[in-house]
């Protein structure tokens, strides 16, 4: 499409790659950690794209997928002594019931009607964290969640339980781009770009939406299995709005409809937050002002400004 | 359950409904004309508590405190409209974040100028004090709180329907294109409405500050309910944003009194379900 030269893509896929398994040993424990962190809400932000970017919906309770894996993590390790699988599949598992169930309200609505209802739905999550206290403990949220069990390894350190959890995000990734690079996904673009027409064309449009919708909701379940597990502590703060907002940021940032993106955005806001937060309290005015930024400067995310600056050279040559 | 806690836990709930009509009434009509995804409105509500707080301080009576923080507020909102969300209209996504950075850029700033205690509002002595009927108690200031969301339900209605204004206003929101062709300045209503949906959310802050206090993430706090008002009513409804405000203030009260456990679960899942089965809200048109 761009002229951009054939294969940069893939070597640049292969660099990062090789950066993410090869670097990790020299870097300081603290780094470490919050490079696992931002590969966590990586997962969190390509689900999210699924229905953000791919299908053009945007959902005001991502959040909510996140709390419904990693209060799953969190009651089941610390009353029932769970061992990692029966977390994981309990986590996915929970996700995409939730998400079926809000899938079934929530599609029936686009644009703002969509975004008002999905909050909503976000908040009967949040407010059962919150005041379910005999379940969930309420706000003083559940601490103490102990590293995964019933793997051959103990994933004690930091430098063994990043690896657990790039090892997740391989399989998200490569789990994701698989779906959007399938017919399905392409339908789903297609469904973004003119929905009256694709069911013109003979497709099952809500049917569509609703297993991306569902698709994306397990996928978040799945990062909020790994999140409780790197955390080792679930609160309500998991499944509120602001966690909602803040993943639509990443998204929108790094770029929506493209998988890097998103992960890229992650990434950003997860090292800006802990690295600003280190030399000043006002980290809120800083946050804000990167939202206001990135919809006035880059309202295609880092991805769109990086493909214009290509588009450009391309022109000028 | 009997009869005193029935009618106390209405009267509750029709008190905290008054609150939410304040609030969600002019978000619920920006909804409707723009189509904006306001997140800063919870912060307009904070903001307004502090600043009728700030010039009560300075020795000023209740009523300046709500006209001051009213006028503060639309100023900053007619700022933001005008610098950044008139050119949104239609991006939902594009709102949802630059409200919301201004939300977060206002929840710090109220953490720097006002500290991180919470404050009460003094409210006059003629609104202090319950009256008493029988066993039950009535707070004259919730009282007065009813009152003042009736009166400007009451005037809203009043310039929706019986005026030219208000048949303008009505028109953009029906059809903004038609409206301007016609020779209507959407412009301006649109940033009349804007104002006037923030003034009202300073003058609830003010009101709530006198019961509830004003207090570091009231604004994220209450945000969720102005907006399930304006859903479950349906956007740019008055009518719409009365019965929602009633309803959840009802259900609010009832769910946190009967099931403490599950409160918000039984504040939001019916709204869910009214959603599922009309996805425009009670009074919402597509």
């Amino acid at each position: 499409m761009i002229s951009v030269p054939r294969g940069t893509g893939r070597a640049t896929a292969i660099v990062v790659a090789a950066i993410l398994l090869g670097a990790p040993p020299l870097l300081a424990p603290y780094m470490l950690s919050l490079v696992t962190q931002a590969l966590i809400w990586a997962m969190l932000a390509m689900s999210l794209d699924l229905i953000l970017g791919y299908t053009g919906l945007a959902s005001l309770g991502h959040a909510a997928y996140l709390g419904l894996g990693a209060y799953s993590v969190g009651i089941l390790t610390t009353r029932h002594g769970a061992n990692f699988w029966v977390t994981l599949a309990v986590g996915i598992l929970l996700a995409a019931l939730g998400a079926a169930i809000f899938g079934l309200v929530a599609l029936r609505a686009t644009g703002v009607y969509f975004l008002m209802i999905t909050l909503a739905l976000g908040m009967v999550v949040w407010g059962l964290a919150h005041r379910w206290v005999s379940l969930t403990a309420g706000d003083n949220g559940i601490a103490s969640v102990p590293r995964p069990r019933g793997l051959p390894w103990a994933f004690t350190d930091t430098l063994s339980f990043y690896y657990l959890v790039l090892v997740a995000f391989a399989v998200a990734f490569v789990v994701l781009w698989t779906i959007v690079h399938s017919p399905f996904g392409k339908t789903l673009v297609g469904i973004r770009e003119s929905e009256s027409r694709m069911r013109t064309l003979g497709y099952h449009v809500w049917l569509h939406k609703y297993v991306g919708f569902v698709i994306a909701g397990a996928a978040g379940g799945f990062a909020g299995v790994f999140w409780a597990y790197y955390n080792g502590f679930v609160s309500p703060a998991d499944a509120e709005l602001a966690t909602s907002v803040e993943i639509l940021l990443m998204v929108a940032l790094g770029g929506r409809g493209t998988l890097y993106g998103p992960a890229l955005g992650a990434a950003v806001i997860v090292l800006l937050k802990n690295v600003v937060s280190v030399y000043t309290h006002r980290w809120l005015l800083i946050l804000g002002a990167v939202y206001i930024g990135t919809i006035v400067y880059a309202p295609e995310g880092i991805v769109g400004l990086l493909r214009d600056r290509l588009k450009e050279r391309g022109r000028v040559a | 359950v009997n009869l005193e806690f029935l009618i106390g836990q209405v009267f509750n709930g029709v008190s905290y409904g008054a609150l939410l009509f304040l609030l969600a009434g002019g978000l619920s009509l920006i909804f409707g004309m723009m189509r904006i995804v306001n997140m800063t409105h919870g912060s307009y509500y904070l903001l307004g508590g502090y600043v009728a707080l700030t010039v009560m301080w300075g020795g000023a009576p209740f009523i300046v405190g709500i006209l001051a923080a009213a006028l503060a507020i639309a100023v900053i909102g007619i700022g933001e409209w005008n610098a950044f969300l008139k050119r949104l209209s239609g991006q939902e996504l594009g709102q949802v974040l630059t409200t919301m950075g201004f939300a977060l850029i206002f929840q710090d700033l109220g953490l720097v100028l006002w500290g991180g205690d919470p404050q009460t509002i003094k409210i006059p002595a003629s609104l202090s004090g319950s009256w008493e009927i029988g066993q039950l108690f009535f707070p004259v200031y919730r009282v007065f709180i009813v009152g003042v969301a009736a009166a400007i339900a009451l005037v809203l209605w009043l310039v929706l329907e019986k005026t030219r204004l208000g048949a303008m206003m009505r028109a953009t929101v029906d059809d903004p294109e038609m409206a301007r062709g016609v020779g209507i300045n959407v412009f301006l209503i649109s940033m009349g409405v804007f104002a006037m949906g923030a003034l009202l959310a300073a003058v609830a802050g003010v009101v709530a500050g006198g019961f509830v206090g004003v207090y570091p993430g009231a604004d994220f706090e209450i945000l969720p309910y102005a907006f399930v008002v304006v859903i479950v009513g349906g956007m740019g409804s008055l009518k719409g944003a009365l019965v929602g405000s009633l309803l959840v203030g009802l259900l609010d009260n009832f769910g946190k009194a009967l099931f403490p456990e599950l409160s918000y679960f039984t504040l939001f899942a019916p709204m869910a379900m009214i959603l599922a089965v009309r996805p425009t809200g009670l009074f919402g048109r597509a």
